[in-house]
Parts: C-alpha cells; sequence; structure tokens
C-alpha cells in the first residue's frame, strides 16, 4: 500500500495524502510530467483521461477530458502555477465546457504536490483544495474549518430529518 | 466497486457548492421548507441575478431542486442529493488511495 495517511477534512474542504513508492524522486516527477504517464492514472480504468494540451511550465495550461463508459466526454483544464522539478508542483484545476472553455461559475481547485526524497525511496504528499474567491474571503473572516463544519451538520440533520420523515 | 463509477467532476462540483457561506445558507433554507428564488433574494445583499446563479450552482450539484410555479421558480432542497454527496465525500479519499496504487504500479514497470 503505497498511502501511508491521509487527513480528510471535509469541513476544511481539503485532503492530504501521503503516499511512499519505492522509485527515486526524479522518476515519481515523470509520472507528472509526462502527460501519457499522466493519463495512466489520473482517471479510473473504466473512466481514463486524455491531455491533448500540456504545457509544462510555470502560467501554462492543460487541458483533457475523461471518457465515461457511456462515451460522454466531460472536459477539465489545469492551470501550473509552480513547477520545480523535481519536488514541488502546484497547479489549479477546473471544468472547461464541450469547446475547452473554462466554465467559471464553477470556480476552481487547487492542487500542491511535493515530492521528498528518502534516499532512493520517494514520499509524495498530495494536498488538494476547493475554494473559490468567495470562500478564500470567507476563510479570512471565520476560519474555513468553521464554515464547513455548518454545511456537513447540516447535510446530517438533512439525512436524520429525511431517515424520519 | 463504487469508486470505479465516480467521476472527478462530480466530487469536485459538491465541493465547489458548498463552498460558499450564501451557498451554504441556501442549502439549510430550502432542506427546511421550499423558498422562491424571488424571496431568497430578498434575504441576501445581493442581486437577484446572483442569487440565482448560486441557486443553479446548487442545482447541478443536485443538492437542490427547482421548478417554475407560475411567475415564480420554486427552490427546495434535493434530499437524494444530499445522501449522494455525503457518500461522494467519504470516497474522495478513496480515489485519491486508488491513484496512489496506480502510481506505484507504474513504477514497478520500471
Amino acid at each position: 500500500m503505497p498511502v501511508i495517511s491521509s487527513t480528510k477534512n471535509l469541513e476544511a474542504l481539503s485532503l492530504t495524502l501521503v503516499a511512499e513508492f519505492d522509485a527515486a524522486v526524479e522518476r515519481v516527477w515523470q509520472i507528472w510530467e509526462d502527460p501519457r504517464q499522466l493519463e495512466r492514472w489520473w482517471g479510473p480504468p473504466n473512466y481514463p483521461a486524455t491531455f491533448d494540451r500540456f504545457d509544462f511550465q510555470p502560467g501554462g495550461n492543460a487541458d483533457y477530458y475523461m471518457t465515461t463508459p457511456e462515451g460522454e466526454k466531460p472536459r477539465g483544464w489545469w492551470k501550473f502555477r509552480t513547477i520545480e522539478a523535481p519536488r514541488k508542483l502546484e497547479f489549479d484545476d477546473g471544468f472547461a465546457d464541450e469547446t475547452g472553455v473554462p466554465v467559471d461559475a464553477m470556480g476552481s481547485a487547487h492542487a500542491a504536490v511535493d515530492l521528498e526524497d528518502l534516499g532512493g525511496r520517494t514520499r509524495m504528499t498530495i494536498m488538494s483544495t476547493f475554494d473559490s474567491e468567495e470562500q478564500m474571503e470567507e476563510m479570512v473572516q471565520m476560519g474555513m474549518e468553521e464554515g464547513m463544519k455548518e454545511a456537513a451538520g447540516q447535510i446530517d440533520a438533512v439525512l436524520a430529518q429525511h431517515a424520519r420523515a | 466497486m463504487v469508486v470505479y463509477q465516480l467521476r472527478d467532476a462530480d466530487v469536485d462540483r459538491l465541493f465547489q457548492a458548498l463552498a460558499d457561506a450564501t451557498r451554504r445558507d441556501i442549502v439549510r433554507r430550502v432542506t427546511a421548507g421550499e423558498y422562491s428564488v424571488s424571496g431568497l433574494a430578498a434575504l441576501y445583499a445581493m442581486s437577484f441575478a446572483a442569487v440565482q446563479k448560486h441557486v443553479a450552482v446548487l442545482e447541478r450539484a443536485s443538492l437542490v431542486m427547482k421548478e417554475k410555479r407560475g411567475r415564480e421558480q420554486i427552490v427546495r432542497g434535493n434530499h437524494e442529493g444530499l445522501q449522494k454527496a455525503r457518500r461522494l465525500l467519504d470516497e474522495y479519499e478513496a480515489i485519491w488511495r486508488q491513484r496512489a496504487e496506480r502510481i506505484a504500479d507504474i513504477l514497478a514497470e520500471g
């Protein structure tokens, strides 16, 4: 099992996952840097991802689509924010319409990948956060955790209500 | 495997829909009872169009349902959607675990 720990913070809309791989940092970096390798693991086997643009440099964009078992092709985009080979990668990702144009209303998510050399082995830490401008503003005001606790609690309450009905 | 049937898109849509205080407030209100869009708009210091946009995001995330009744648009909670939301949140982590497994497999090829 490559995953050694994961911190799922629904309240904070973040997931931090730590995995260790029996390969050098440079090799692990390739699975992010090379779109053909990335395609092999980003989507599940029956929702494979295809990257048709991959401009791997800070400020560069990547466009991809996934192919569903029904033959639909939902599209997404990445924008690379930080690339420090072979240790650090940060990018935003979001949805696009069928022509590849980003759907602004949905906001975007953010991923930060860190690779650490463990003497031939590699520890990969991924932090995914989901945010929007409104959310960032709100984070400052009330603290991220407080915000989503409310949403999670609300889902619980609704489900409980539903169960009684 | 349930996980394999999940699209990241579903999870992202859900997280993003709930990542906003107004939208959370709308969900809370309309799950307790139905509201018209104009009724909701009266509650917030923002335009009718802005509230309508928030409702549309929630609708896409299957957290609320909207129906036209006369000249009003009525919004109410989507219970099935909320139940699904709960499940999706729990499984997001699993998606990444599976990705890590696939990465390990690729790396094992040398």
